[in-house]
């Protein structure tokens, strides 16, 4: 009986201290971004682009990372969004859920959201080979968008899954067809889920460093041109904490910071997005 | 009565169809792509050579890849021997012994954590990890280390991977039927003794995916490991050696990879061998939730 | 018009998977009246009574063999307009699923969607059918609230005033008082007493005492079979067949 008590209580304190130590690791993550990138943050950082080649340059900032981002994430998130939704659709409305078609594709999807960035970013590289591209913002959004399209897919598909059958009954039997069901029914009563879903995607893609490496290239200038290179916000990190100088060290820790701020913003925001758009939604 | 409506409603049907059938068909076409791109290198040697050869030199067309594989997976490993009896401990922790209010808090901070890009992992493996190792760990076993090493990629890695286990391990903890667990009290069972022997005895293929699911994110990820973990070709004989893993290779060789056709094919066999590696593992993780769904 | 809104089932096997739902059922529902489909749950009633607008065909893995004639027209044949087969039958569910819009769009949809663009039409008709189902008292102040804020009674009040206002010929219910508290369920049975001189109305129910306050006309299923139908008062008060009896006495259920 003893013996039964202290297994219970050694176990109790090893998982006490498991989850402490997963706890404090997330903290210890959070407080160095902080530590390291809030006095590196000033007015000069946001609204400057680096003076004088981004690894050495000691003046300027990282506002052509930071639009370069903002941009490379909007666009692949428009353009995997106009993809996923009708995909989501027909696999919802105009499949059955059981039917051998819809289990496929939805079992390529998840195997595909595993893959791991860099093959993305390979993958790109092979599609801007094909239509002659160099590095550029459009070969970036091609490589995102192949790395965001899996995940919104099924990210959509779980939000529209999760609708109740009878309210697509109630649509058809005052006659509607299913495409009238789609945008006017199922868009509505979706769309805090769908918002969500954007939201993660566009976090994923603004974040991933890997798959932008070869196919976005990297710029000291803001992006004007989708033909020719632009920086990100996560190679202005990846580039410059390297550096020997102080200065551009600094760099990459604003641009951390602002990153880790985009982030939990979306997060936070994804969050108050399912609580509050709910009153129109059936459960 | 033919009305525009229903046609509207063929058209878009089709359209769509063809949309899902199209993106299918576009990755499965660049996926074969990267076949063709890597076959040039696999015409000059044969894949056993290239798979198990440690000469990596590639301006004398010697292109073995053996070093980072295996690289790839010490890092993977020592990243699970970490993570795995954490997160284990984590999610019986929060699904059986603590309050509601605390594992709400903590799974939207682990939502949190599976959303921060790599990079900033990497920063603060470079920052905190690397050091530490350099300073403290590596004297402590009496061993020299600049601190850029196989067990600073580890230990990155096993953070970036806790929530992958500990969200699914969480919910399939949490899908034990009720009943289970009230049986096994009811016999006299304590606490402890029924999810020892119930909740995760019946958790265990959901427990099993995660890991798998983890271990097929932690051989692909990159840049993070890549920060922190040296970068020296060579196998390490020790944790507190610099590694190379597979992703990294790929990053690092990008640049120059265009001037020898060759050496591109040799990344892109690279990228080919990682993704085979990867799809593998995560065919199976699905394969064994779909079953755990199927019997539910 | 009259004879037109006619519903007629014949030799209609039903399956899902390897399940063999209903079988060979035939049957005629008449004109302007009540009809009940009673029976024990799980005996193919809710089935039935969607197979006569084809809902079924949303559900995995169903096969359906036989023809259900309406308008004299068998809707299960190739190139029948779904959409506008539907339309003449209303549909009401155990639960009220109103659609995630405001109060007034939900009666609006219909018509909407069927080709009326007039705005004040819409209004009126949206006047009309509110007042049709005695809502309109109870919303009118708040129109543009979203559906969900309404009482379940006054969802399902909203969701039978939604179905009439594209101008079914049938009303069907499949439990549509199964969710609401008995004073709800009295308004909706108020109404479809006062509804049936305009449609033919169908519905499913568990309750006998429902059955035998409205009905004209019971239809009495056992596992997937029809076992009796008839009149109300025959089949009430002097079934012809054993099980029916045992059913109406209460004995199997």
């Amino acid at each position: 009986m003893i013996k039964r008590k202290i297994e219970e209580i050694v176990f109790k304190i090893l998982m006490y201290s498991a989850f402490i130590t997963v706890l404090i690791s997330f903290f210890i993550i959070l407080f160095t971004i902080l530590i390291k990138g809030i006095p590196s943050l000033n007015l000069k950082m946001i609204t400057q682009t680096p003076k004088g080649g981004y690894y050495l340059g000691k003046e300027g900032g990282i506002l052509n990372a930071i639009t370069g981002s903002l941009i490379l994430a909007c666009s692949s998130t428009f353009l995997s969004m106009m993809i996923s939704f009708p995909i989501a659709v027909f696999l919802n409305v105009y499949n059955k859920k059981k039917s051998r078609y819809v289990q496929v594709i939805r079992f390529s999807f998840d195997v595909l959201t595993g893959v791991p960035s860099i093959v993305y970013g390979a993958l790109g590289l092979i599609v801007m080979y094909f239509f002659n591209l160099r590095a550029s913002l459009l070969g970036g959004t091609i490589a995102v968008t192949l790395l965001i399209l899996p995940l919104m897919c099924r990210g959509i598909d779980e939000v529209l899954q999760m609708t109740p059958k009878s309210l697509l009954e109630s649509s058809y039997a005052l006659g509607s067809t299913s495409l009238e069901t789609s945008f006017k029914i199922l868009l509505r009563q979706c769309y805090p889920g769908i918002i969500t879903t954007i939201l993660i995607s566009f976090g994923r893609g603004i974040g991933d460093a890997a798959s932008v490496l070869f196919t976005a290239g990297f710029s000291d200038n803001m992006p004007g041109n989708f033909l020719r290179p632009a920086a990100t916000l996560p190679l202005a990190i990846f580039f410059q904490l390297t550096s020997p100088i102080k200065e551009v060290q600094s760099r990459a820790y604003a641009a951390a910071i602002i990153l880790t701020m985009i982030i939990l913003f979306i997060s936070i925001m994804s969050r108050v997005i399912s609580l509050r758009f709910e009153k129109y939604k059936i459960k | 009565m033919k009305n525009t409506r229903n046609l509207k409603d063929i058209i878009f049907k089709n359209l769509i169809k063809l949309l899902t059938n199209i993106s299918i068909l576009v990755l499965i076409g660049i996926f074969l792509s990267l076949i063709i791109k890597s076959a040039p290198i696999l015409k000059e040697k044969s894949i056993i050579e290239i798979l198990f050869s440690t000469k990596w030199q590639p301006f004398k067309k010697e292109f073995g890849l053996w070093t980072f594989i295996i690289s790839t997976f010490y890092v993977t490993i020592f990243s699970l021997i970490i993570s795995v009896p954490l997160c284990i401990l984590s999610s019986v922790y929060l699904s059986e012994y603590c309050n509601k209010r605390i594992k709400i808090f903590f799974l939207s901070i682990i939502d949190i954590l599976a959303g921060i890009p790599s990079v900033i992992y990497g920063i603060w493996g470079v920052i905190i990890i690397v050091p530490l190792i350099k300073n403290q760990i590596a004297p402590f076993f009496n061993a020299s280390s600049n601190g850029y090493s196989l067990l600073a990629g580890a230990i990155v890695l096993s953070v970036m991977i806790f929530p992958i286990i500990i969200q699914i391990t969480v919910q399939v903890m949490e899908n034990v039927p009720r009943e289970l667990r009230e049986a096994s009290i009811a016999i006299g069972a304590t606490k402890w003794e029924t999810i020892k022997f119930v909740v995760l005895k019946k958790a265990q293929p959901g427990i099993i995916a995660s890991i798998i699911i983890a271990t097929s994110r932690a051989l692909g990820e990159t840049i993070a490991v890549l920060m922190v973990v040296g970068n020296v070709i060579k196998i390490p004989k020790s944790v507190f050696d610099p590694a190379y893993p597979l992703p990294a290779l790929i990053a690092n060789n990008y640049g120059e990879m265009m001037s020898i056709p060759l050496y591109e094919s040799a990344i892109m066999l690279s990228a080919l061998i990682l993704l085979i590696i990867v799809l593998a593992f995560n065919v199976l993780a699905r394969i064994i939730l779909i079953r755990i769904e199927r019997k539910s | 018009m009259e004879q037109k809104s006619h519903i007629e089932a014949k030799k209609l096997n039903v399956y899902y998977g390897n399940n063999h739902v209903l079988k060979n059922i035939n049957l005629q529902i008449p004109d302007k009246k009540i009809t009940a489909i009673i029976g024990p749950s799980g005996c193919g009633k809710t089935t039935l009574l969607k197979s006569f607008n084809r809902m079924i065909d949303i559900f995995d893995e169903v096969k359906v063999t036989g023809e259900v004639l309406f308008d004299n027209e068998n809707i299960y044949k190739k190139n029948i307009e779904l959409t506008h087969v539907r339309k003449k039958m209303g549909l009401l569910l155990q639960r009220p699923f109103p659609l995630p819009m405001s109060i007034f769009d939900n009666v609006a949809y219909g018509p909407k969607i069927h080709g009326l663009k007039s705005k004040k039409k819409i209004r009126e008709l949206v006047e009309f059918y509110l007042k049709e189902t005695s809502l309109w008292n109870e919303v009118k102040d708040k129109l543009q609230a979203p559906a969900t804020s309404l009482s379940i009674g006054q969802q399902q009040r909203l969701c039978l005033a939604r179905g009439l206002a594209v101008e079914p010929e049938v009303i069907l219910g499949d439990e549509p008082t199964s969710a609401l508290d008995p004073i709800a369920t009295r308004k909706i049975e108020e109404k479809f007493h006062q509804l049936k001189k305009d449609y033919t109305i169908v519905i499913v129910t568990h309750i006998l005492r429902q059955a035998k306050r409205l009905a004209d006309y019971v239809i009495f299923m056992y596992l997937g079979e029809l076992i009796e139908a008839g009149p109300a008062d025959k089949i009430f008060n002097e079934p012809e067949k054993e099980l029916t009896k045992e059913y109406i006495k209460g004995l199997i259920s």
